[in-house]
């Protein structure tokens, strides 16, 4: 296979290498080809069905962003694939699949989420809620010891996620755009490979969705990335492709333009304007 | 990094400064105490063993746990019944069981004669009972108040349990008059003393346990499973693991205290291990600062004095005062003692903070960072 | 003839459990809240029995006149407990427990210096004296009393919760409290009204104890643990569950005491409990939402 591991480089790539996870955060194995499959998946909450025959197809390198009114589905399909909710039909990773095992097997098969409301660890500084996220395949053992320095990839994700300044505070104390930011931090040590990222620029200042697009950007060339968003203008200057659901299904698929010229969405957007934050109205 | 500046990191510092401190004072009691008085010390550091564990399941995880009465009960009837087969002497029958019972040893009792494995036991057993219902608890998510009410509910079963087999448990009077301790006479004041040393010895190298729990990448990701169970498990990590491990360290240390408690106190009995005590171990913790490392045995070894001197005096007093103080420090201090040099500090840095409602697990860290922010309304 | 006889000592047993569990169904179950001073509200409703006992003299009319006041008398000590110290800590639920358990001492205590430590009777009406003969079993009436007593306090409270303003303003309150409050219901005032129906359930579990058994300070102790056991295995926020799983609590430990002993049948009940929310860890009758992330 192609994978060589990077500790079998000659030293003058080593070089190279370094400066590039310094950029990329930590990506062991970036000649990967990932995608996220989903085949049929249906949600049902006591007879009402949440999720219905959704099939969604995203890879590597494709910023996906996930819209919809407000119960579409969105939320639920990011908690089927997470485990969090009990689903059928299918949701493969790679080649592994993801339904049927329990939310932290899935989390260590590369798959990390975030939520609306971000949550990290507040008593925690943000050094340490890095660390942990990068400690979930650490052998127990190493858990009764005492945490000296920084792992690289604490380090380069500080960075990344530019949180270097701030890493002994409390992430209780951080504001609102950090937290999302420290979240997406978790996500890279946590050497997730699938990121579904669950509105992460709500309530960010113009200046922040920028950067967070950004950060976006850079770390969707080498993963899976699935976004819900309702911020129309992030939508337009970041995604690569959309998929659009209405009422469990999806309703259209395509390309930023191609959405948006899609008559079957042009009604739900008309019929059902979604959030007061967004600018949904001027999508057609 | 060198012994020297870790030294000089204030929170080590101020921690082993009062570790040093709480040591020469344990240390010191037996030349200024009467023998009365420090075997009732004695006592307490039995009891405050039982909050240790608690600070750390509790404070530090979140696990409101209502029955270590019966982790501290085990520990106990264990240690009691191979006193009581070790004054037996070999191949005799405890007296009690020649009063209520067949006047034969049930088969589950004899591997208490010997010595080793009745210690083995009394590590063992608890251990085993919290990790099995722990993991059957946790991995199924049955969390914050379902799982204090079966916590609770097996407190209330235990102690049913131990009074309903009088022939082999002592029933409602319990297990009492043990002559020898590991072949020491109970009578002898010398003995009496080394019971004591033995009890403050273990309760300092438990406390020296939590704190190195605490710091540990284990501790951090306690607190992480206490405020945000789910974050960590998209982390990646088992939730129930780390609550099982918390658990069950808690559990063994209730038992250890129970099985110091038979020799010094001279009588295990069902009242000590019920659902009533089992929630009054908690108050010591509230009390001293559920979150900090030693704030429950301050605390536990407190409330236990205010028992012992409010009883002797006003019989009924006592009831009126725990109960005041569950209300009152749950309610209004829920970061107990520990947390008010802190707020004060805090009001004279800052303008008043508003409804600063603390979550449910304890709002001030005692020995880490003084810096605790507010909660956000979820 | 002995199965019937087990079977009816575990509905009976039952219905006591779920008279004392109905309340807690309401503050527990639908508003989160661990009041562990709920048996202390059944004791006060038992000493209200006493009390009315001794002022009527007949123990019909007394009995009569005790359920109405117990539930008063219940429901009035759930509402002082709320108004000083349960509405500060909804956000606590745990605390509140610990909280709570404090009130319950002191609650026990009052008991114990007003009435005195020792048990006190309450006679039992003459028409509740001996029991039904059928097919050649004796049914005490007290125990048939309770059982329909239970009955009609469920359905009561199904009626209140379904079919009245008041029933629909709680419901609201307990599934969303920010939607309901912006559509004009006072939470305070439900939360309120919810504490008092629940706490006065309390007051009449209480007095129908009376009938049973002799009255004491720890009267509500011996029942608080069942019953919070109850609503565990029951589910939250329904009512059914709380039924169903009173009378599975009630018939198994009536058919575990028959095969073994009381306090055997205890640790078996507890640990059926355990393996029972192995398969339901929600407990019998949940209600599935997506998740709150």
């Amino acid at each position: 296979m192609s994978d060589t591991p990077a500790t079998a480089q000659p030293p003058e790539t080593e070089i190279d290498l370094a400066a590039a996870e310094a950029l990329l955060g930590t990506d062991t194995s970036r000649f990967r080809h990932d995608y996220l499959e989903v085949r049929g998946l249906r949600v049902e909450f006591d007879g009402f069905v949440a999720v219905r025959d959704v099939d969604l197809t995203v890879t590597q390198g494709d910023l996906r962003f996930l819209i919809g009114p407000n119960g579409a589905g969105k939320t639920t399909l990011i908690d089927a694939v997470t485990g969090l909710v009990r689903a059928t039909g299918s949701v493969a990773f790679g080649r592994t699949e993801l339904l049927g095992r329990s939310t932290h097997r899935i989390a260590r098969a590369g798959v990390g989420r975030t939520f609306q409301t971000a949550s990290v660890f507040e008593e925690l500084t943000v050094l340490q809620n890095l660390d942990i996220a990068a400690g979930a395949r650490r052998r127990p053992l190493t858990l009764l010891r005492r945490r000296r320095g920084t792992p690289e990839a604490v380090e380069h994700a500080l960075e990344t996620v530019g949180l270097t300044a701030l890493r002994d505070v409390p992430a209780g104390v951080l504001a609102h755009g950090q937290k999302q930011w420290l979240e997406i931090g978790m996500l890279l040590v946590q050497d997730a490979h699938l990121l579904l990222l669950d509105e992460p620029v709500a309530g960010m200042t113009h200046a922040e969705r920028e950067e967070t697009g950004q950060l976006l950007r850079r770390i969707g060339s080498q993963r899976v990335v699935v976004v819900v968003e309702h911020d129309m203008e992030f939508l337009r200057s970041f995604a690569d492709s959309v998929t659009v659901m209405h009422q469990g299904r999806v309703l259209a698929e395509g390309t930023v333009n191609e959405v948006q010229n899609d008559p079957a969405v042009v009604e739900v957007y008309l019929g059902a304007p979604a959030g007061p934050a967004t600018t949904e109205g001027d999508l057609p | 990094m060198t012994v020297l500046t870790a030294l000089l990191r204030p929170g080590r510092a101020r921690t082993l400064a009062a570790f040093a401190l709480a040591a020469a004072l344990l240390l010191l009691a037996p030349a200024v105490l009467s023998p009365f008085r420090l075997d009732l010390l004695a006592k307490f550091l039995c009891l405050a063993m039982v909050a240790v564990g608690i600070g750390l399941a509790w404070g530090r995880g979140g696990l409101l746990t209502l029955g270590q009465g019966v982790y501290f009960g085990l520990g106990a009837y264990l240690m009691a019944m191979h006193l009581k087969l070790a004054d037996a002497g070999p191949g005799g029958v405890p007296d009690f069981m020649l009063l209520y019972g067949t006047g034969q040893v049930p088969g589950w009792w004899e591997p208490l004669r010997s010595p080793v494995s009745a210690i083995l036991l009394v590590l063992l057993v608890p251990a085993a009972l919290a990790a099995l219902l722990g993991w059957a608890v946790f991995t199924r998510r049955v969390r914050g108040a379902y799982f204090a009410i079966l916590s609770q509910a097996l407190a209330a079963a235990f102690a049913i349990l131990l009074i309903g087999q009088q022939q082999t448990t002592g029933g409602t009077n319990g297990l009492n008059g043990f002559r020898a301790f590991f072949g020491y006479d109970l009578a002898d004041p010398v003995n009496k003393q080394m019971l004591y040393l033995i009890a403050a010895g273990v309760l300092l190298v438990m406390v020296a346990v939590v704190r190195w729990l605490t710091v540990s990448r284990f501790g951090e990701l306690l607190v992480a499973v206490r405020d945000q169970e789910d974050r960590v498990r998209f982390l990646g990590y088992d939730p129930a693991l780390v609550k099982v491990v918390a658990y069950v360290v808690a559990a063994v240390m209730a038992a250890v205290g129970g099985a110091l408690f038979v020799p010094i106190a001279g009588i295990i009995s069902p009242a000590d291990v019920g659902v009533v005590p089992s929630i009054g171990f908690l108050i010591g913790v509230a009390i001293g600062g559920r979150a900090t490392l030693l704030g429950p045995v301050l605390g536990s070894i407190a409330v236990s004095w205010a028992q012992t001197s409010i009883s002797e005096q006003f019989p009924s007093g006592w009831i009126y005062f725990q109960g005041a103080l569950f209300i009152l420090v749950i309610a209004f201090l829920p970061g107990g003692l520990a947390s008010v040099a802190g707020k004060l500090r805090r009001r004279r840095a800052a303008a008043p903070p508003g409804e600063a409602a603390p979550g449910d697990a304890a709002p001030d860290a005692g020995p880490g960072p003084e810096l605790v922010p507010e909660r956000s309304p979820a | 003839m002995d199965i019937i006889a087990q079977l009816f000592a575990g509905l009976s047993l039952g219905s006591v459990l779920l008279l004392a569990a109905l309340g807690l169904s309401l503050t527990f179950g639908q508003m989160g809240v661990i009041n562990m001073a709920h048996g202390e509200f059944m004791m006060a409703g038992a000493y209200t029995a006493f009390v009315v006992q001794g002022v009527v003299g007949d123990a019909g009319v007394s009995l009569l006149v005790a359920l109405p006041l117990g539930f008063v008398v219940g429901g009035l000590l759930g509402l002082l407990l709320e108004a000083t110290l349960i509405h500060r800590m909804y956000r606590r639920p745990l605390d509140t427990l610990l909280v709570t358990w404090g009130v319950a001492l002191v609650l026990q205590q009052v008991a114990r210096d007003v009435f005195g430590a020792p048990n006190v009777d309450v006679s039992a009406p003459a028409w509740l004296s001996g029991a039904v003969e059928i097919g050649g079993l004796a049914l005490p009436r007290t125990r048939l009393f309770i059982l329909a007593l239970a009955a009609v306090c469920v359905v009561a409270l199904a009626l209140a919760l379904r079919a009245t303003p008041l029933g629909r303003r709680i419901r609201a309150v307990v599934q969303n409290r920010d939607l309901a409050e912006a559509s004009g219901i006072s939470s305070r005032a439900t939360d309120r009204v919810t504490f008092f129906i629940g706490s006065g359930l309390a007051g009449i579990a209480g007095v129908a104890l009376t009938l049973l058994g002799s009255v004491g300070p720890t009267l509500g102790t011996n029942y608080i643990v069942d019953a919070f056991l109850v609503v565990v295995a029951g589910g939250i926020g329904q009512i059914k569950g709380t039924v169903i799983a009173a009378m599975a609590l009630g018939l198994m430990q009536a058919f575990f005491e028959y095969s073994t002993t009381a306090s055997v049948a205890k640790v078996l009940v507890f640990v059926a409990i355990v393996a029972f929310l192995q398969l339901r860890p929600q407990g019998l009758v949940s209600v599935r939402t997506r998740s709150l992330a």
